[in-house]
């Protein structure tokens, strides 16, 4: 593996230079794009130099566009505040209701338990709209269709197998012999899971929960099908906002910067943990 | 404490709570989703019934006859070939790049992390915002990519909105959204082999080609199918690129089997038959994912041997 030869280096450079020039291009274009006024963004040829502006986003955080036809209301704030809000509830939910039965299906082999956590694990492979086409109709009679509480239920689907199975490994990595040590000592089963076997897998829950995290905010067909304007999170908004504004390409751009940057930060916060969280732990990253 | 109040206290409690405690731990769990498994009944009975919305009063069983119609019905067999033209096709090519790209980044160095972390940007955008942001790209107006196309000769290249290229289209961003989850798959496939044989292999001085198709190819073969499976269970069912790009179109070029069934349901509001769309599409991952979910077992207990 040493002796490379000098050819070998080259095209060894030339071709991670262009799959790092294909997989990064479009980010760093649509930030540009983002600092710029309408007016530059339409000069062909694509301009590299700008001077940059921030109009664009002081347009969608004021949330009023003033253009030559008059203001423009934009919610993109809203949107941008009901990814935050579905998103954090939804994983806070799936943490309470999974990590419990991510340790019991750990700790306690019980009847039918595999059973149960392969059907909560078909949910993730199952097609989505098959369980939401119908699920609208049953909304409309509930009176869930749009509400925050029904939206937080279907984006169950997304974390809760996530955390279970994740979480589970975790708990199946700590030993036993641990638990019933301190169970030995007299401490009663509540204790022993809150004073060992959670901060044990603390980290493993830690990781779950922000790819959960990642996973509701990128979800973009739950809400297409159950929410409207007012409660959809950025992934639906902003193809509103496209159809909508037309051609205000700057704070479309401006809308997609801020739409992406939190689960990207928290991607390259929790790097260490994705590949073993997407292949569901089946491989060690 | 003594040996027989241990004695006293370890049994009681403690096989109580052993019946009974797993399925209170894991009945909110069950509960949350059992609700979402009675939409799933009932899209068969819609299957089985003639139910569109804008005739409420005309809904009635009509058995298979949705199912029955699908054999002659040409809108239906292109749904079923782009949906495997374009599960095919991104998966095989997202597998080539994702491999290629996990051996050019495989010796551990500060640089290949590096790149490693970054291409993980693509796969941590929300597909639905990766079309925009490449619909952005390909606008005929202004658009780069358009005007790169325009330089090496293709003028007038009309990217989504031609039916010609509207599959190449989605196609590229879905590599560009998922070709990095097959090469951080293979990635860490391929730092977790043993060294010894490829050490073996170089001191006995065997061809490179020979080393990747009789050692590593063979060895990693387990996280390709792994990496595959997945992607194909994603794939077959993708809806965020294609929606957000075409909405199916132009035409129906697009329509993939989620994205009929949306149409159906909301646009020409035929319940049967989006229904009985997703029964088949179901039937489809039902047996993609049994197969999936074997290997990934027998990975996963490798993995966890590993720990």
């Amino acid at each position: 593996m040493e002796h490379t030869s000098p050819l070998e280096r080259i095209l060894r450079g030339t071709a991670l230079t262009l799959v790092v020039i294909f997989f990064m291009f479009p980010i760093v274009w649509i930030l540009m794009m983002s600092f710029q006024t309408n007016e530059t963004i339409l000069r062909i040829p694509p301009q590299l130099v700008f001077k940059p502006t921030l109009a664009n986003y002081t347009a969608l955080i004021t949330g009023k566009l003033t253009t030559a036809a008059g203001t423009l209301d934009i919610a993109f704030m809203r949107n941008l505040w009901n990814s935050v809000f579905l998103s954090v509830t939804s994983v806070a939910v799936a943490l309470l209701l999974g990590v419990p039965a991510a340790y019991a299906f750990a700790r306690h082999k019980f009847r039918g338990s595999e059973d149960i956590a392969f059907t909560l694990l078909s949910f993730r492979f199952a097609p989505a709209l098959l369980v939401l086409l119908p699920l609208t109709l049953y909304f409309q009679k509930l009176g869930l269709a749009n509400t925050y509480i029904g939206l937080i239920w279907v984006y169950q689907l997304i974390c809760l197998p996530l955390i279970l199975w994740i979480v589970r490994g975790y708990f199946e990595d700590i030993p036993a012999d641990i638990e019933y040590a301190y169970r030995i000592a007299g401490h009663s089963w509540f204790a022993t899971f809150r004073k060992i076997a959670l901060p044990l897998a603390g980290p493993g829950i830690a990781a779950a929960g922000l790819l959960a995290f990642i996973f509701a905010w990128n979800n973009f067909v739950f809400a297409l099908v159950l929410a409207s304007a007012d409660k959809q999170p950025v992934t639906v908004g902003a193809l509103a906002f496209i159809t909508s504004s037309g051609i205000q390409y700057g704070q479309i751009s401006a809308a997609i910067v801020l739409s992406i940057t939190p689960t990207l930060a928290l991607a390259l916060y929790a790097q260490r943990y994705l590949v073993e969280g997407l292949s569901l732990g089946a491989v060690k990253g | 404490m003594t040996a027989a109040t241990m004695q006293r206290n370890r049994p009681s409690g403690f096989r109580i709570s052993k019946r009974v405690l797993p399925y209170v731990l894991s009945l909110p769990a069950l509960l949350v989703c059992i609700g979402i498994l009675i939409p799933f009944f009932t899209s068969v009975v819609y299957s089985f019934q003639r139910y569109r919305l804008s005739q409420p009063w005309a809904r009635q069983f009509n058995w298979g006859d949705n199912y029955i119609s699908f054999f002659t019905d040409p809108r239906f067999w292109n749904t079923l070939e782009i949906s495997l033209l374009y599960a095919g096709i991104t998966v095989l090519l997202e597998l080539l790049l994702g491999l290629g790209i996990a051996m050019l980044l495989q010796k551990r160095s500060t640089l290949n992390n590096f790149i490693s972390i970054m291409l993980l940007m693509p796969l941590m955008t929300a597909p639905a915002l990766a079309a925009l942001m490449w619909k952005l790209m390909t606008n005929p107006g202004f658009g780069v990519l358009s005007y790169l196309a325009s330089l090496i000769g293709l003028q007038d290249f009309r990217w989504a909105s031609s039916p010609s290229t509207a599959l190449f289209t989605v196609v590229l961003v879905d590599i560009w959204v998922y070709t990095p989850f097959i090469m951080i798959l293979l990635l860490a496939g391929l730092r977790s082999l043993p060294t010894q044989p490829f050490e073996a292999a170089a001191l006995d001085g065997v061809p490179r080609s020979f080393v990747f198709f009789r050692i590593t190819l063979p060895m990693l073969t387990p996280y390709i199918l792994t990496a595959t499976l997945f992607r194909l269970l994603d794939s077959i069912q993708q809806f965020d690129i294609i929606y957000a790009m075409t909405q199916g179109g132009p035409g129906d070029t697009l329509t993939v089997f989620q994205v009929e069934a949306y149409l159906n349901f909301f646009q020409s509001t035929n319940v049967g038959r989006s229904a009985a769309l997703m029964i088949i599409l179901w039937a489809i991952t039902y047996f993609l994912s049994n197969i999936f979910i074997k290997n990934w077992l027998r990975l996963r207990e490798r993995a966890r041997g590993q720990a």
